[in-house]
């Protein structure tokens, strides 16, 4: 049982971040039905850029926190506005090629800033672990499903709430009616792909604490975020929290019960089995053909 | 109020309006009817600023059209209510209407912007009964109501619609039509696009006949109604066939 709970807080944890980056993908997916395939990479850039402003430069937290999700925001941005919105005939098979192309370069990018070598920033606060039934439970996991429940309030907010966000949705829905009303439907995109970059950021930001962090990282983390959007169903924003806390646990599970081998397979073979099974994901059984 | 004098629509390298030229005036409700495929739909977008690269002259309030976007028209009082309502299903009824003010809330014209809103919820009951449930959920003749309201929030003072009793029982027809005919009275002025060129001759002042991108005839509305041409190619069917036809 103790063990158990132990994998259970383990696994939430690093659910909670599967989410977050989830969320990047499903923000961007909703508004533009596009996949990007360097979400992972602003995961990375967030990492990166948090350790340096953050230990490096020694920037208070909240700065720190702030600046790296601006920056890779930007870096989304750019983004766009280079590569997206330059193509002339957007077919999905080329957008989804051209964001590999960018994964590519930005690692690269971030091989030559950052170098080779693995790095990591101390945890948020300084506080002992605490015990609870016999499993000990991390202040940065507390930390980090603090911000990553933040996230998600601010974010369905956002999109209920907000004009912003309910023109945003009118976009995904239906972008000729959406223009015809006057909403500018290109600076909903720009606005989409800033928000589902700086989503990402704030993936790495909370991963940064709990495991080393190099140029390389974006990958599988990227795929991991993409899994845990499609088992929740591509588009639906609680399905990508609820995806990515059951991927965070069967990894935990797997690994706490059989072999730490395994750990990186599960989410392959969990995206194989829901797309197998189960192609619109948990909740997303209506909005596959919304587009 | 509106002026086009020999306008050319282009889909690609198709012609698809062939040097159009038609003028509303305020105040005037004027009908343009022709059957499937002969362009309505093309001009009213065109007027909007959806299918830029026309050619021709189009002014609204004397001042030219040419090289304007959707948001830049509605702005200045022009709004299309569009042909298959194009509302937002899963949105709540208010929430289409409120975007229908998108603009207007950036200008910060909130207590405005309340007021058209409960003046559409008055127009239309249904919709105040139903303002908090999804779009997608309400019947068709709802769901062109709604159409309607969506773009009187961005309170134009020219409205276009594209065919508005499609698809609806006649009942329906004459009551969206007689708003029409209220919408008048209280000063819009209002072009309406039908493929029932019966319906909309008779609540009309003035009608435009258009054929394969030309307008073929103009005039009153009660002569067209009499006009033996027109009889002949929009009025021949009785009214029951013609909406079993397209139901
Ligand atoms: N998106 C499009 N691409 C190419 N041709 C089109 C397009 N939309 C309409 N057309 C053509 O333009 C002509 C006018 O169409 P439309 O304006 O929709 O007619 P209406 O509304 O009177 O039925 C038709 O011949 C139609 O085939
Ligand atoms: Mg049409």
């Amino acid at each position: 049982m103790q063990e158990f709970l132990q994998y259970l807080f383990s696994g939430v944890t690093n659910g909670a971040i599967y989410a977050v980056i989830a969320l990047g993908f499903t923000m961007l997916y909703k508004s533009t039905g596009l996949i990007n395939f360097a979400q992972g990479e602003f995961v990375m850039l967030g990492a990166l850029s948090m350790i340096t402003l953050w230990s490096g430069f020694e920037l208070s937290l909240p700065l720190a926190f702030l600046l790296t999700i601006a920056g890779v925001s930007v870096v989304g941005i750019i983004l766009e506005r280079l590569a997206i919105r330059s193509v002339r005939k957007p077919h999905p098979i080329v957008l989804i090629i051209i964001t590999i192309g960018a994964s590519i370069l930005l690692r690269g990018v971030a091989m030559l800033g950052w170098g080779k070598d693995a790095h990591s920033s101390p945890a948020f606060s300084r506080n002992e672990p605490f015990e609870v039934a016999g499993a000990t439970l991390l202040p940065q996991s507390l930390w980090i499903l603090g911000i990553v429940l933040v996230i998600v309030t601010a974010l369905h907010f956002f999109t209920r709430g907000t004009l912003t966000g309910k023109a945003m949705q009118a976009c995904a829905i239906n972008k000729r009616a959406a223009w015809l009303l006057g909403i500018p439907s290109e600076t909903m995109v720009l606005l989409a792909f800033a928000m589902s970059a700086g989503m990402g950021a704030v993936g790495g930001i909370l991963i940064a604490p709990i495991s080393m962090s190099s140029y390389d990282m974006g990958m599988t983390l990227g795929l991991k975020g993409f899994c845990a959007a499609m088992l929740g169903g591509l588009g639906s924003s609680w399905g990508a929290v609820l995806g990515g806390l059951l991927l965070g646990i069967l990894e935990a599970l797997g690994v706490g019960f059989f072999s730490s081998s395994l750990k990186d397979g599960i989410a392959f073979l969990l995206l194989l089995l829901i797309l197998y099974v189960r192609p619109a994901g948990i909740l997303g059984a209506r909005a596959v053909h919304r587009f | 109020m509106l002026r086009i004098r020999n306008l050319k629509c282009y889909y690609g390298r198709i012609r698809a309006i062939n040097g159009v030229s038609l003028s509303v005036k305020p105040r005037e409700m004027v009908a343009l009817i022709g059957a499937n495929g002969a362009g309505k739909s093309t001009l009213l977008q065109t007027i909007c600023g959806l299918l830029p690269g026309w050619e021709g002259d189009m002014r609204y309030e004397k001042e030219p059209l040419s090289g304007l976007r959707p948001p830049e028209i509605v702005r200045r009082g022009i709004s299309l209510v569009p042909e298959g309502r194009l509302l937002f299903p899963p949105m709540s009824v208010l929430d289409n209407l409120k975007l229908g003010a998108y603009l207007r809330y950036r200008r910060r014209e909130q207590a405005a912007i309340n007021g058209d809103l409960e003046h559409v919820l008055d127009l239309f009951p249904v919709l105040r009964e139903r303002a908090r449930q999804p779009a997608g959920t309400l019947s068709g003749g709802e769901q062109q109501m709604l159409a309607i309201g969506r773009a009187l929030m961005a309170r134009p003072r020219l409205l276009l619609l594209d065919e508005p009793s499609m698809g609806l029982a006649p009942f329906l027809v004459k009551l969206i039509l007689d708003i029409l005919v209220q919408l008048k009275d209280d000063g819009m002025t209002i072009l309406l696009v039908e493929q029932n060129a019966r319906a909309a001759l008779q609540v009309a002042d003035r009608g435009y006949v258009l054929e394969n991108g030309h307008i073929v005839l103009d005039g009153p509305a009660d002569e067209l109604l009499a006009d033996q041409d027109v009889k002949r190619a929009y009025l021949g069917k009785d009214y029951r066939e013609f909406y079993d036809g397209r139901a």
